[in-house]
């Protein structure tokens, strides 16, 4: 089938089978693999991508079920110039270690602090109680999202 | 110009691709004219193969070939053991793939190759095998009996029985005031690496040249057990350490695949790709932990340890792994611990089970012995009417006694020594940033429906094993300077640590390290890896040894432009300079390279002590940490900051094992924990409060950065300590913990118990 839809901005049409699923499209069709497949049954978090607006894991997403849709990744959220400031705290931080779970965490982090730039450190961890990391211990996450809220507030009013 | 940058926090390297997302991890890898490898696996625990029908498989379009055992000239080869090789572990070996018969729950029995997973997935759905039932063998009391034999020429399931022995314990029991004896059981968990296994090779036909990605821990042991098992020689192996999603232990080890695919490769003549699934994962990677101790302590009336006398039976899942005996041969050597134990006596029981084997996960017998005496410890001092920090203090090693011998381990005469340190200061320090004294007030109270509890327990962490690690510097066309190390990376941020040490020891800027290299068999002659927390100790080591003598190599090689003697070259940062104004840039010297190595046979101990502050749900069996404290001595830190994040990475990987991680069977070897959503981790909301304080007041004497291995020791304690906080919240009921996990339904169990036995 061929499905069409947005990432990272950029239109994109794929034919895909329908039982592929965004997670492997994404990677393998489209060669993103900044996305990471970690459980295939919706438990780690490590795939998700921001899919208009709304963090989604991408293995329990088809990839035809995003047709017409917004779909934004870990590389969609960088650039090459510099790091953004969700990143930046996530490095002064040391939010992570082997960067496996980290575009997961960071595409959820993206999404929280989007909606709610204003979330406390217990909103920060039931959100990624959704995304497993197995080497930092958390700790360091939640500091780096909680860090990083003031570059989400939108500037007051002049 | 003197460098500091060992001893500072500094943000790591690896993080500006692993933000991006521009990690390359090996299924991020994809050549042309791939194929996708998908392993049938046994679903029956204990049987034997009669029959593979594949005819149906290789009819669906898109499926290549299906392979087993008999596609292999001379038959599948067995995986020989990378660690305590014993001659006696030769028949429990695992093939790599099942020919005759299949002892465990996910052992491979086929692989298909497939134009893609899905197809490759259809195949195995229409694969008829035919498998003939034998009885099961569950645990290791039904291996015991020897009524339903794994390897039947074996004549036992019974495959070892280590002896740790110090001192005389049986005449030291004799005369002994206070003996306390247990039984005590730690779960079958595991180094669930978030990233599943994975393996890609490719054959080049021409040159007779196998490039393996996806290498991680040990390629070079790894390369030397593929060219045996293949026909080649290792020099026609490259393998390729990618970018690595964790490895605590567990990734890394030979593991079938690491020969199916490669043997795919060359059989078919196309690159393969083989990416493990979770359920996969969880049925074929090493599980790690399972044992039970039937243990005596045995004291004076003040508590101090006389000795350590019994039993510990390892369930060792169906086959002797490469590392597989690590954790039975540790349990009984470090059951003493940080602890002075003048007489030990144990036998450490090795039992083949039906069950997924067992490998190494981070510290890996420690763990267990650590749960073992610590609840030990709680009870002697509950028996004795003795304060339980009291009790660890009188019994700690002073730093007097180091270096400290502990028990020798036979068959294979394991020695060994702690190098250094004073326990009790980093007890005493815990103690004091922890708070000890004030919370030890909240002992056993019940607050808004809560039972506060407390623990403390001290513990070593060993590291640095040998026998060698190299390391080579090298010059690039640019005038940086790329290091090469044979040790690997699974995540701990060697990059970063060795371009510190590489920048304090050439006294050049850490941005003139351009790159570091790690983990492919391209990068050094001989490497050795990354396990058993040796990376800083033993590669720093080697890193430092080249730098001296890439230092002389460039002055030598610059006397000669120069038209000096090299005692009179003086090396900067990007320059070389000789008598009489006369200077060469280092880039003039490109491609100059040096190789070190470092030789240890020693390990080295860091310590420390964990203390936590929990309150129970009695009527839940639910369990909250309010506050728990590492500290850790691990005589230098090259980055402070990264080394916490091992400790809190790994003290949370403790906590899953003591409260939440369990790989269950049935009766019948079945498994039935395969999904993520069975077999629990922690999550962002499970242990949020947990602080963690570095020490360096006792460097090792035994290398010269001074250095500890220290990955391992946030795991170590965190059992012991959960399980004596939960008994001691609960001490009303009368609750004993004696197994991990602390589940909620456990607890529930202990707690009902208590009140029936308090009501009789």
């Amino acid at each position: 089938m061929a499905v069409q839809f947005e990432v990272n901005g950029k239109p994109v049409s794929v034919e895909v089978e329908p039982r592929l699923t965004l997670a492997d499209c994404l990677r393998h069709h489209l060669r993103l693999t900044g996305t990471h497949v970690g459980c295939e049954h919706g438990v780690c978090g490590a795939c998700t991508v921001i899919v208009n607006g709304d963090a989604v894991r991408s293995c329990l997403m088809l990839a035809v079920q995003a047709e017409g849709a917004k779909v934004t990744t870990v590389e969609g959220l960088s650039n090459d110039a510099d790091l953004t400031p969700l990143q930046k705290s996530f490095r002064k931080h040391h939010a992570l270690q082997c960067g496996f779970c980290t575009p997961g965490m960071i595409t959820t982090a993206h999404a929280l602090l989007s909606e709610e730039p204003d979330c406390d450190a217990d909103r920060v961890r039931e959100v990624l109680s959704g995304n497993i990391c197995r080497c930092t211990g958390y700790i360091g996450i939640v500091e780096a999202v909680l860090d990083a809220r003031s570059a989400y507030k939108k500037a007051p009013a002049p | 110009m003197k460098n500091t940058f060992i001893g500072t926090s500094m943000e790591r390297r690896e993080d500006l691709r692993f933000l991006r997302g521009k990690g390359i991890y090996v299924d991020d890898l994809a050549p042309s004219n791939l194929l996708y490898a998908v392993i049938m696996r046994s679903n029956i625990a204990h049987g034997r193969l009669k029959s593979i029908d594949a005819s149906a498989a290789l009819k669906i379009p898109g499926v290549h070939s299906v392979i087993t055992a008999k596609d292999m000239p001379g038959g599948p080869p067995i995986i020989p053991m990378r660690l305590q090789p014993l001659p006696e572990f030769k028949p429990f070996e695992q093939l790599v793939i099942a020919d005759d018969k299949v002892r465990y729950v996910g052992e491979p029995l086929a692989m298909v190759l497939a134009e893609s997973v899905a197809i490759g997935e259809d195949a195995l759905e229409v694969i008829a095998l035919e498998i003939e039932d034998l009885p099961a063998v569950p645990d290791w009391r039904a291996a015991e009996k020897n009524e339903s034999l794994l390897f039947e020429p074996a004549g036992s399931n019974r495959a070892l029985t280590f002896e740790a022995r110090k001192g005389d314990a049986d005449a030291a029991f004799k005369n002994a005031p206070y003996v306390r004896r247990e039984q005590l059981r730690t779960g079958r968990h595991f180094g669930l690496t978030l990233e599943p296994r994975g393996v890609m090779a490719e054959w080049d036909a021409a040159s007779g040249h196998l490039t393996v990605s996806g290498a991680a821990k040990v390629p070079f042991f790894n390369r030397r057990i593929l060219a045996k098992q293949i026909g080649l020689p290792e020099e026609a192996i490259t393998m390729i350490e990618n970018d690595v999603g964790g490895g605590y232990g567990a990734r890394g080890e030979f593991y079938p695949e690491d020969f199916l695919i490669p043997f795919a490769a060359r059989h078919v003549n196309r690159p393969v790709k083989w990416i493990e699934d979770r359920r996969e994962n969880l049925i074929a990677m090493n599980h790690a932990r399972e044992s039970e101790a039937d243990i005596e302590i045995a004291c004076e009336r003040d508590g101090t340890i006389i000795g350590l006398r019994g039993f510990v039976h390892t369930d060792m899942g169906a086959y002797m792994r490469t590392n597989g005996a690590v954790g039975a041969r540790n349990i009984p050597q470090f059951m003493g611990g940080p602890y002075r134990v003048p007489h030990v006596k144990i036998d450490s029981l090795l039992w083949m089970t039906n069950k997924t084997p067992v490998g190494t996960y981070r510290g890996p017998g420690r763990y267990e012995g650590s749960f073992y005496i610590e609840r030990l410890l709680d009870m002697v001092a509950h028996d004795l009417g003795i304060d339980r920090v009291e009790l660890r203090r009188r019994n700690l090693i002073t730093s007097a006694e180091q270096p400290y011998e502990i028990a020798t381990v036979q068959p294979t005469d394991a020695r060994d020594q702690y190098d250094s340190g004073d326990y009790e200061q980093a007890l005493d320090r815990c103690l004091k940033e922890f708070g000890w004294n004030d919370k030890a007030k909240l002992q056993g109270k019940l607050i808004d429906g809560r039972y506060h509890g407390l623990a403390v327990c001290c513990f070593v962490e060993g590291g640095a094993a040998g026998p060698k690690e190299s390391a080579r510097l090298e010059i690039n066309s640019d005038g940086t300077i790329s290091v090469f190390m044979g040790s690997s990376a699974v995540g701990q941020g060697v990059e970063t640590v060795f371009a510190q040490i590489a920048a304090d020891a050439l006294e050049v800027p850490v941005d003139r390290i351009s790159h570091v290299h790690h983990g492919s068999t391209t990068t050094v002659s001989d490497g050795y890896g990354a396990y058993h927390s040796r990376s800083v100790v033993m590669g720093g080591s080697a890193l430092l040894d080249a730098a001296t003598k890439f230092q002389a190599a460039i002055k030598d090689a610059a006397a000669k432009r120069l038209g000096c003697n090299a005692s009179e070259v003086r090396l900067g940062e990007d320059k070389v300079f000789g008598p009489g104004g006369k200077s060469l840039l280092l880039a003039e010297l490109a491609g100059l390279t040096v190789e070190g190595a470092f030789l240890n046979k020693k390990h080295t101990y860091s310590y420390g002590t964990h203390a936590a502050h929990i309150t129970v749900d009695a009527k839940l069996g639910q369990v909250q940490i309010v506050d728990y404290m590492v500290v850790q001595d691990v005589g230098r830190a090259i980055n402070p900051m990264t080394l916490r994040g091992q400790i809190i990475g790994s003290l949370v990987q403790g906590l899953g094992g003591a409260m939440l991680e369990h790989l269950q069977y049935d009766e019948q070897g079945q498994f039935l924990t395969g999904t993520l959503a069975d077999y629990l981790l922690p999550t962002a909301g499970d242990f949020p409060n947990l602080r963690c304080i570095v020490t360096e007041d006792h460097p090792s004497p035994i290398n010269p950065l001074g250095a500890k291995g220290a990955g391992e020791g946030g795991i170590v304690a965190a059992g012991g300590v959960m399980a004596n906080a939960v008994a001691n919240a609960l001490q009303s009921f009368g609750v004993q913990p004696r197994q991990l996990p602390l589940t909620p339904t456990y607890i529930w169990e202990l707690v009902q118990a208590g009140q029936r036995q308090a009501a009789e």
